[in-house]
């Protein structure tokens, strides 16, 4: 489903800020695959996912969904294949617009964007049902602007307009990390419930191992822009977070250097 | 004391409907700019230019012998194509927004003074052309104005409401989530600075109708009536519909707010203020209208207010402490 074929980024060329972000990523997706990355800060996970998604062109290697070659594509063009989910609560909902506005904005991704209306009767009765499941009580709360929801609420929401268009690849940039533990719990769950309930393809970054072993069937961990680890299957249920400590310092030879995610 | 003497109200009652009309003219360039500043969140300056576009255009084509509507017809379009260099300007050329639209306004000095067939202005006789709108006929130009808007108003709430309009809302709201929603938000930006400058010129068409000559200087200081009247409708909406505010009274309130904005200027030509003072106190005003949403904000929440709290908080500490001494 996703092909990510040597890809190499380095921000800041030639200045004393050159910084080498990806440096011949390689990753090989299955259809169906719920992927989980972790890594150490400036590993190059949310890099790879922005790499994915278009947000700046690379410099080198090639990336491909489902077997098209989206490298030369534009951000906005590849949004037609990505369904995303942001750290940042604010980043994936449009504030001052209502909910079912922002819903209806993103069940017409990857379509042409006519002069017909831009959500129609039919749609609110579909998204009312939809937000129902979410089980956060947004169903009675339609036309309100989406600035007035909650972190947790937000990223629920946005999760929901991810996943309204299936994505041929979900990729969820530590989506939780600035959530309370708590709601951090419910949003995975929601995120679990709905990439099983649609056979999505999902990469999702995250600074907590722990989340990182029970999510998903397989794991990768980067260090200075490479994969250096990959588990799937019977081998990552049966991780625990020292294993993935040990596995990391050999081999990558170092500590593993965050204790963000040693302690979460 | 004579000067009070002097002051008549009348006069100010016989100037009021040409304020009024006026108003409502500018009411329709106010509707572009809440386009461009509100909803794209793009503070656009080639207004000043694409006013004065559309009243030389208009005038001109007229006075050719076009039928006045398809001239004001033609001038919308020339808007549109000003509005479409600022956003190429911007989009495709990496010039930041404020700065694109100096540079086309500027440029649109010269070129309106080609149209203009470089005359400094070009009046017309309502008594030789047959006008959509004129001062000459002020219940009338009110009418007409009204009904410009009223349509106005429509198309913008239907365009807002479709695919592409929400579109270019959400460009102006939050860009990143636009992009990966699949929307191209250059080709937004673009067009809603087309849109912009389109319903501009029609206002400048309009304007120069009414008063019956185009002038190469009557879009100066545009941009600052018009976010006056954004503003003051914004502000006066606000106190009267509160949370029942919606779309179309937002913009109702904003054409409101260049009719208050002209009433305001007609009161201080009333008080036989220097007229020459004008733009000073339109500055001032703006000002004063920028001001007030900060500063109501900050009369709920600000350091002075805290500091002043903080002393409660801290005498009430010292006093329970007291007391548990004793």
């Amino acid at each position: 489903m996703l092909d990510i074929i040597n890809v190499h980024k380095t921000f800041n060329a030639g200045t004393i800020n050159e910084k080498k972000a990806l440096n011949g990523v390689n990753l090989h997706l299955n259809d169906g695959d719920f992927c989980t990355v972790i890594g150490g800060n400036g590993a190059g996970k949310s890099t790879t996912l922005n790499a994915v998604a278009g947000v700046w062109p690379i410099d080198e290697g090639a990336i491909l969904v489902d077997g098209i070659n989206i490298t030369g594509e534009p951000e906005f063009k590849r949004a037609a294949y990505l369904g995303r989910v942001f750290q940042d609560p604010m980043t994936g909902t449009a504030a001052t617009m209502e909910i079912q506005e922002n819903l209806a904005m993103a069940a017409r991704r990857g379509k042409r964007r006519t002069l017909g209306w831009g959500i129609t009767g039919k749609e609110k009765d579909e998204y009312r049902e939809m937000l129902k499941i979410l089980d956060l009580g947004l169903e009675d709360r339609l036309t309100s602007k989406v600035g007035l929801l909650s972190g947790g609420q937000r990223q629920a929401l946005t999760l929901l307009m991810a996943t309204l268009q299936k994505p041929k690849l979900l990729l969820l940039d530590e989506h939780t990390a600035a959530l309370d533990p708590k709601t951090a719990q419910k949003v995975l769950k929601v995120t679990d419930q709905i990439i099983a309930e649609h056979h999505l393809t999902a990469l999702m970054v995250t600074h907590n191992m722990k989340d990182a072993i029970k999510h998903g069937n397989r794991l990768i961990m980067m260090h200075d822009g490479r994969v250096i680890l990959d588990i799937s299957g019977e081998e990552k249920k049966k991780l625990t977070v020292a294993d993935l400590m040990h596995q990391f310092e050999v081999v990558s030879g170092e500590e593993f250097a965050s204790d963000k995610a040693i302690l979460a | 004391m004579s000067y009070l003497a002097s002051l008549n109200p009348l006069n100010l009652v016989a100037a009021l409907p040409g304020c009024v009309a006026q108003g409502l003219i500018w009411g329709i360039m106010a509707l572009g700019v809440f386009v461009t500043f509100r909803l794209l969140d793009f503070a656009d300056l080639t207004v000043d230019g694409s006013f004065a576009t559309g009243g030389a255009v208009t005038i001109m084509l007229t006075l050719a012998g076009m039928p006045v509507g398809l001239s004001l017809f033609i001038a919308v379009l020339a808007g549109l194509a000003a509005g479409l260099v600022t956003g190429l300007l911007h989009t495709k050329l990496g010039i930041p927004p404020i700065l694109s639209g100096i540079l086309v306004q500027i440029a649109l000095y010269s070129v309106n003074l080609h149209i203009m067939g470089m005359a400094a202005n070009k009046a017309i006789n309502v008594n030789n052309y047959t006008l959509l709108i004129s001062a000459r006929n002020i219940t009338t130009a009110i009418l007409v104005a009204l009904v410009f808007v009223a349509v106005l108003i429509a198309l913008l709430y239907w365009f807002f409401g479709t695919e592409i309009g929400s579109a270019i809302r959400a460009t102006g709201c939050n860009p990143a989530m636009s992009k990966a929603n699949g929307i191209n938000i250059n080709t937004m930006k673009v067009l809603a600075l087309a849109i912009s400058n389109g319903i501009v010129a029609l206002s400048g068409g309009l304007m120069a109708q009414y008063q019956g000559y185009s002038d190469i200087n009557m879009g100066r200081g545009a941009i600052v009536i018009g976010l006056a009247a954004v503003i003051i409708g914004e502000v006066f909406g606000n106190a009267v519909a509160g949370r029942r505010m919606n779309f179309m009274l937002r913009m109702s309130f904003v054409v409101l707010g260049g009719v208050i904005y002209y009433i305001v200027i007609g009161i201080v030509l009333w008080l036989k203020l220097n007229s020459n003072d004008l733009k000073l106190f339109t500055a001032v005003i703006v000002a004063i209208f920028l001001a007030v949403p900060y500063l109501k904000a900050g009369r709920s929440s600000s350091f002075a207010k805290a500091a002043k709290n903080s002393q409660a908080a801290i005498t009430q500490r010292s006093g329970e402490t007291a007391k548990e001494e004793k």
